[in-house]
């Protein structure tokens, strides 16, 4: 696929040239969701809720309702939804590791050990149990590092365990290769997990239920992460994916940083409240109190972080994560299937260590979109309105935005750059990455600028 | 001229004084001898060739940084015949004043004490002391039983005895003219009017680049920010402490603030400094203070609570634990209008040989103070240093902020400048506020009570203490407050109770200092 050299200034972002798109007079929606989501797709103008079965515009979807119907489902050409259907290639972690193991042999092949390098965003990651003699020969090679064991398709924390000791997941293997997992719920508290990090095959009724067998990947544990009053956290980004082929990815400039409510000690790897930040697990723990919210703006995070180590090593941080949303991206884009109608926000974890690297936890395709505080609803409001935005359903956009609200095209079948005259702190040379994560995010005065001269292209006859 | 003289060489005398028991001084005379080596000292010309040689090896530098730095705190002597307490406090009422208001405290901070039956210092028993130090990073991670304690006064009881404050000199008659006050405080204390103002604060005019304003994304970095890093760096090497003052007027770059700030406190950590810290720790460990619980009661209840400074909760305890024990505090009280309280030993009340200052430091908490060290754990990460900050700080600034006095920048004077602004450059919307029963200092005094911290967002509250270090005063806590009046005037003037006043000016977090200041001192028409 040759790209013609031309200015990015001018390349469309994906909107079907030429042909004049019709406007329409309502747009149907449909959600199961019920939380910011609802609020603001019931506060769009002319934006209307569909019940039950009636047909759709616009329909952002759960994953089960994916699974399930996408494949017998006919959409019209403008109707949009919110997931692509192989989503899991990228978010589910064991998929993940494999596709960008792949696209790591790819880049050293085709590129270079240099560029392949870049990929090394990801700890070292094992698929259990069909890899675990790999991952013993690794950890022999490794003695005494710390492992974290991850259920690969679950969220909020559960069913993850940290270990130092093979001996400690012998147990698991036995009771798990080739037969029917058991039920491997985490309890809130420490009980059900003894001191081992095995889990207890004989102590609840629900583990008789039949549950599908579950795969688990062991990854190494980030020993050093950077931390903020004494506290672990890790960074929420979103990255919107308008398509795959050619790869369109905005990334939205608000986020934020999940602080663990306990002091980060390795001498307690049994205590999941220290070293899971999600705040769903925190919100489990005994020192959790509500109104703290354990989360900071990421424009905190950044002024914090500037104050501390000066701007251009900030720059280099925030340029480095950009590598990890575009790398991620690009591991899957041959194998995600690009439908037209599918777009998706993901919510990116990122963890960063002392030595201000940052690490990917992983890739969420259905971010928590619940508001724990005022201020996260304000975030997840100005998100999913910006997302709308973009998603156009009202044809506005001419498609050749740069930025849009809250969101800054950072890939378009190529790097976009910013707006000539900006300063490169980076020392990459001339070429700046149009993101600005934890930047200033003044979507307001922007969207007003933007659909007023989108007015005003309108009304001069074409 | 001969007056001029005796006092410049009074003021000389005092400061060799304090200097001369200071480490810098042991510092030079070591360096001094040590320089005996060097080729370039002659002895015919001993005395010239040391001069030069500290001039040269920066030590002439440090120097000046501290007697600059004695220049800004200690009060120029009015007469040398004043006694002491005319330096504390040159006014007889407000010393009666604080006095009492002090005695208050005290007989709560006892009563407290009976009713609890807890004593008011106990050695800790040698497990506990284990304990402690263990959990010396994560005293966070505590959760006393703090229900029966309450903070011994909240600055709204303060602001009741500053309302209730008169000068028994004074006498205006009853009639009413234009020039009576109309706001809460009746002391007659000079205070500046806006084109004093305008020339004091001269660095914040509208032609003046500032940080805060011209640093904002639509403007170039060419036009003011790259220049003022430049020079913010140059004034770094130099370590000119006088400098440093004068140029962090127009606000201080986010990456040189911590240590323009540590430079113009004439911070520097030296391993004695760290070595004291280390000590005050240790007092801590041993020895258990009634004041430990209110200082665990505020944090709890104020920064652990803020949505930013909850992260830095330990840091907090770690700083104001240590900072009740520090006995070098006790050194501004002599130019504080404040006392430290005594405490006796058990059974030997009014003994003056059994007399102790409680806490040792004699600063007694509030509800609210440790949002005083919470900014500070913004910029500096290690404990002792971050202690240090705050003690300097404290000591040069926050302490006027709870005590009764006439200088300039306590809050007396910061509350009544407050409301002659708003009388004088706001008639309409102060009278409408009187009426409906909102006296605006009723509002803005917890602001200035804690120079705003926990109020703004911490960028702009930064920017914000960037000015009272450059212009060494608290006044622009005042103007401040006075602009955020005039920014939310009309939704004030349709507000019809003190509720829905308070409801107003709720929420701070969005607002910009820097261009309010300027709107207010220098673009608004009087």
């Amino acid at each position: 696929m040759s790209r013609p050299k031309q200015n990015q200034n001018y390349k469309g972002h994906g909107l079907p040239k030429g042909k004049e798109r019709e406007q329409r007079a309502s747009i149907r929606f449909k959600t199961t969701l019920i939380n910011t989501l609802m609020d603001v797709l019931r506060h769009r103008p002319g934006w209307v809720e569909v019940k039950d079965e009636g047909e759709w515009d616009f329909y952002w979807c759960d994953i089960s309702w994916l699974r399930e119907n996408f494949d017998h489902t006919y959409m019209d050409e403008h109707v949009r939804i919110s997931h692509f259907r192989n989503h899991y290639e990228l978010t589910r972690k064991n998929y993940m590791v494999k596709n960008l193991k792949r696209f790591r042999k790819q880049l050293e092949r085709e590129v270079g050990k240099l560029e392949a390098a870049k990929c090394d965003f990801f700890p070292k990651t094992f698929e259990m149990p069909c890899e675990y003699h790999l991952f013993v020969e690794e950890f022999r090679k490794n003695p005494g590092i710390t492992w974290i064991m991850k259920p690969v398709a679950r969220s909020q924390g559960k069913g993850i365990f940290l270990f130092r000791r093979l001996k400690d997941i012998m147990d698991w293997r036995k009771g798990t290769a080739g037969k029917k997992l058991t039920s491997l719920e985490a309890q809130p508290a420490r009980s059900a997990v003894n001191s081992s990090g095995s889990h207890d095959t004989r102590s609840s009724d629900d583990q008789k239920d039949e549950i599908p067998v579950e795969n688990y990947v062991a990854q190494r544990y980030i020993e050093n992460p950077y931390l903020i009053g004494g506290r672990k956290f890790d960074l929420r980004v979103y990255v919107l994916v308008m398509s795959y082929i050619p790869l369109r990815a905005w990334l939205y400039r608000d986020g934020f940083a999940r602080f663990s409510n306990t002091r980060f000690t390795l001498n307690s790897i049994d205590d999941q409240y220290v070293h899971l930040t999600n705040v769903a697990v925190q919100k489990t723990s005994p020192d959790y109190h509500p109104k703290k919210g354990c989360k900071w703006m990421l424009q905190r995070f950044r002024q914090y972080l500037a104050s501390k180590h000066g701007p251009e090593a900030v720059e280099r941080l925030f340029s480095d994560m950009d590598n990890i949303f575009v790398k991620s991206l690009q591991s899957v884009q041959k194998v995600i299937i690009s439908d037209k109608h599918c777009f998706e926000l993901y919510g990116y974890d990122i963890l960063i260590d002392q030595d201000l690297k940052p690490w990917l936890l992983e890739v969420n395709a259905s971010p928590s979109l619940t508001a724990s505080s005022q201020e996260d609803y304000e975030l997840k409001t100005c998100l999913l309105e910006d997302t709308l935005h973009v998603v156009d359903m009202e044809a506005r956009l001419t498609g050749r935005e740069k930025r849009v609200g809250g969101f800054d095209l950072m890939w378009n079948d190529g790097p976009v750059s910013r707006e000539e005259g900006t300063p490169d702190l980076s020392g990459m040379g001339n070429f700046v990455t149009n993101t600005h994560l934890g930047c200033v995010n003044d979507r307001k005065k922007q969207l007003r600028q933007l659909f007023r001269s989108l007015q005003g292209q309108k009304k001069v006859p074409s | 001229m001969l007056q001029e003289e005796s006092d410049l060489s009074l003021i000389i005398a005092q400061i060799v004084q304090k200097l001369k028991g200071s480490n810098l001084y042991a510092q030079l005379e070591r360096q001094a001898w040590a320089s005996l080596q060097r080729p370039e000292i002659k002895l015919e010309s001993l005395k010239e060739d040391i001069k030069e040689f500290f001039k040269i090896s920066g030590w002439e530098k440090k120097l000046q940084n501290a007697v600059y730095s004695e220049l800004s705190v200690f009060p120029l002597p009015s007469h040398p015949a004043a006694p002491p307490e005319h330096l504390k406090e040159p006014l007889v009422y407000m010393r009666k004043a604080q006095g009492s208001w002090e005695k208050r405290i005290l007989k709560s901070l006892n009563s407290m004490c009976t009713e609890l039956s807890i004593p008011l210092a106990r050695k800790r028993p040698v497990g506990e002391q284990k304990e402690l130090l263990n959990k010396w990073n994560e005293m966070g991670t505590d959760e006393p039983d703090l229900s029966l304690f309450r903070p011994v006064y909240a600055p709204k009881d303060f602001l009741e005895v500053l309302i209730n404050l008169r000068n028994p000199n004074y006498e205006n008659g009853d009639s009413l003219s234009f020039r009576t006050h109309l706001g809460l405080i009746q002391v007659p204390l000079k205070v500046k009017d806006i084109p004093e103002l305008k020339e004091f604060f001269v660095e914040l005019g509208l032609t003046t680049g500032q940080l805060g304003i011209d640093d904002s994304t639509q403007v170039p970095p060419e036009l003011f920010e790259n220049e003022h890093v430049r020079i913010g760096q140059k004034v770094l090497a130099e370590q000119d402490s006088a400098a440093a003052q004068q140029y962090i007027r127009q606000g201080s770059p986010t990456a040189l603030r911590a240590e323009l700030w540590a430079l113009i406190l004439n911070i520097s950590s030296q391993p004695e400094d760290i070595l004291y810290y280390e000590q005050l720790k240790t007092n801590v460990i041993q020895h258990d203070l009634l004041v430990d619980s209110l200082i665990y009661k505020d944090v709890k209840l104020t920064a652990s609570n803020d949505d930013y400074y909850f992260v830095f909760e330990d840091y907090l305890y770690q700083v104001l634990l240590c900072f009740s024990r520090d006995t070098s505090v006790l050194g501004h009280f002599a130019y504080s209008s404040a006392s430290p309280p005594k405490s006796y030993i058990r059974g030997k009340l009014g003994l003056e040989e059994y007399a102790v200052f409680y806490p040792p430091n004699g600063v007694i908490p509030f509800h609210g103070f440790s949002m005083y060290v919470a900014p500070l754990c913004f910029l500096y990460h290690e404990p002792s240093k971050l202690y240090q900050i705050f003690r300097e700080m404290y000591v040069r600034f926050f302490f006027r902020l709870h005590s009764i006095s006439s200088h300039p920048s306590g809050i007396v004077s910061l509350c009544l400048l407050f409301e002659t602004l708003l009388q004088t450059y706001l008639p309409q919307l102060f009278y409408h506020l009187r009426e409906i029963g909102a006296q605006p200092l009723r509002i803005s005094f917890k602001w200035m009570v804690r120079a705003f911290s926990g109020y703004l967002a911490t960028d702009q509250l930064l920017l914000l203490w960037d000015r009272i270090l450059g212009y060494n005063s608290l006044e622009i806590l005042a103007v401040l407050a006075a602009a955020v009046f005039a920014f939310r005037a009309v939704n004030l003037m349709e507000v019809t109770s003190l509720a829905a006043a308070e409801a107003v000016l709720a929420d701070l977090s969005t607002l910009k200092v820097m261009p309010l200041l300027q709107i207010f001192l220098f673009a608004t028409v009087t």
